[in-house]
């Protein structure tokens, strides 16, 4: 039985200084300007499915750290609740029932939603407002609220289908990975109150080698294709998930097999973007040019003759 | 052996020195003005959000949430502006066989070599292609701005119908802006044309020139 990697606890003690600011922004939204940022160690919260309860303590802890307050809903006849992500509730978890055809076992898969900071973000490559979407240098990819301004690009940029756009004041919210938390040294507030540390959160590289421990336990008890959930379609995501079937992510709830920004983004954002403003101005200047070249069309003294003679002036 | 239906409602011809001609009413001139102010505004705020590079016109209509929130309402607008125009300008846009013709010679056209071309109604072939391709390019540009109206319908269509129209709505408000260069140029460069949407008229040899078998309809039907 390999030995399962320990997460410590979070420190209680103040940071001597705050870890992450405006020095550390790698990109950012509908700018253009080279960012000089200042690295930091990339971070990651790993999810183990195989661990999670289904408490719904995340879900809870994320209302509360963020101060955001879901109105009651009504019971759809599953267990997810909300059913959906809400411009409140930036993770929900969503359960599946499967019946495993190898073991006739039903199993119970419940996956914790929510952004994934996706190394290359959909979101921020959509964003057309200028720093409403920012990536840190640990991976971190945050809305800036006071720059949305609510067009919904974000939800189209995507692969993941996350962001949601408030009916209230018309901005775009998703999961910050807590980077207010993270910020002073914290870890996440939904890893913070998950009961059996199926949330665990520190450097992307300690969290893959706590991967491989789960992942070693999981295949000496009977999960073969249990693997990391880490989509190199987005150059991998700063969430991760320890799935105990990993060659089929569309069990757990539909989470995407090869996620990576849609090519109909791409286009928009690139190639249409670019040869849309070179149409434009090569019009403008076709007719510039053809006014120089051939001068105004004129109307002369005789075609004024032929239409009085027409009309019967004279 | 004059064609009726190049004739719209309100044109006439006065004959004197120079003759002039009631080419557009004021119910048209009015219409214009609402669908030409509505596209220019569509195609500043539109830009605005479509390259970073052009954002500073979120500035003209107070703020880029502002501008999100009002683009599809004058969308709105032009809509049904463009619609009344339709309706009135349509039948006389219907192509005939002197538009091949006029398409054929466009090297003559684009010369000002008036005389070697064949004598046209109420519009000629590039006014009615700039006619056809707006109505055309409006009607996407509505369907496509309804499906990405985050505001009224963020939920009503799938990601995958959301990206194929907002990729769709980019291409053709292009298209559009390029077709209203031309709109505009042609309007610039055939001196004498801006009277006909400002005034409403133009001198008998700017209709004799440019629109002669309009004219000649006009002399026989509706003369004054």
């Amino acid at each position: 039985m390999p030995v399962t990697h320990i997460i410590p606890n979070p420190q209680t003690q103040p940071p001597p200084k705050t870890v992450m600011s405006e020095r550390n922004l790698v990109k950012r939204s509908a700018s253009s300007e080279a960012l000089a940022a200042e690295p930091l160690a990339p971070v990651a919260k790993l999810i183990d499915i195989s661990k999670c309860i289904g408490c719904k303590a995340c879900q809870v802890a994320c209302l509360e750290w963020n101060d955001m307050h879901e109105k009651i809903g009504i019971n759809e006849g599953v267990y997810d609740n909300p059913p959906d992500l809400t411009p409140n509730s930036f993770t929900v978890m969503r359960y599946t029932e499967w019946v495993n055809p190898e073991t006739e076992n039903l199993e119970w898969l419940i996956r914790k939603d929510g952004c994934m900071h996706c190394a290359d973000p959909g979101c921020l490559k959509a964003c057309p407002a200028p720093g409403a979407i920012v990536q840190y240098t640990n991976g971190i990819v945050d809305f800036v609220h006071e720059n949305c301004i609510g067009c919904g690009y974000c939800v189209k940029g995507c692969p993941f289908n996350i962001p949601r756009i408030s009916k209230v004041d018309n901005k775009a919210y998703k999961c910050t990975l807590c980077s207010d938390r993270v910020a002073v040294g914290q870890g996440p507030a939904c890893q913070k109150a998950c009961p059996t540390q199926a949330i665990v959160f520190g450097t992307k590289d300690d969290m893959k080698k706590h991967a491989d421990g789960r992942i070693a336990d999981l295949k000496s008890r009977g999960y073969q294709n249990a693997g990391l959930y880490d989509p190199p379609g987005v150059n991998g995501t700063h969430v991760m998930y320890v799935l105990q079937h990993a060659d089929q992510p569309e069990l757990y709830a539909n989470l995407p097999r090869d996620p990576r920004i849609s090519p109909l983004v791409e286009a928009w954002k690139g190639v249409s973007k670019y040869a849309g403003m070179a149409a434009i101005a090569a019009m403008a200047v076709a007719g510039a040019l053809h006014y120089f070249v051939s001068g105004p069309n004129r109307v002369s003294r005789e075609d004024e003759e032929n239409a009085k003679r027409l009309a019967g002036s004279e | 052996m004059a064609t009726q239906y190049d004739v719209e409602a309100g044109d006439s011809v006065h004959p004197g020195d120079p003759v002039e001609v009631d080419r557009y009413t004021v119910g048209a001139r009015i219409n214009h003005w609402i669908t030409a102010i509505s596209l220019v505004l569509l195609a500043l705020s539109g830009l605005s959000l479509f390259h970073p590079s052009l954002y500073f016109l979120t500035a003209l209509f107070g703020g880029g949430e502002l501008t999100r929130a009002i683009h599809p309402w004058i969308g709105v607008v032009l809509f049904f502006s463009f619609l009344g125009m339709f309706l009135r300008f349509w039948k006389a846009n219907l192509w005939k066989r002197e538009d091949g013709t006029w398409m054929a010679k466009i090297r003559d056209v684009l010369t000002g070599h008036e005389e070697n071309l064949p004598e046209l109604g109420k519009y000629n072939a590039g006014q009615k292609v700039v006619f056809w391709s707006m109505s055309i390019l409006i009607v996407v540009l509505i369907c496509t701005g309804v499906v990405i109206w985050e505001r009224y319908f963020g939920n009503f269509f799938s990601l995958t119908q959301q990206r194929i129209a907002v990729l769709v709505h980019a291409a053709a408000a292009v298209i559009a802006i390029c077709v209203w260069i031309v709109h505009v140029y042609a309007a610039i460069w055939v001196q004498g044309t801006f009277g006909a949407m400002t005034r409403g008229q133009v001198t008998g040899g700017w209709a004799w020139r440019h629109h002669r078998k309009w004219l000649r309809e006009l002399v026989t039907t509706k003369r004054s």
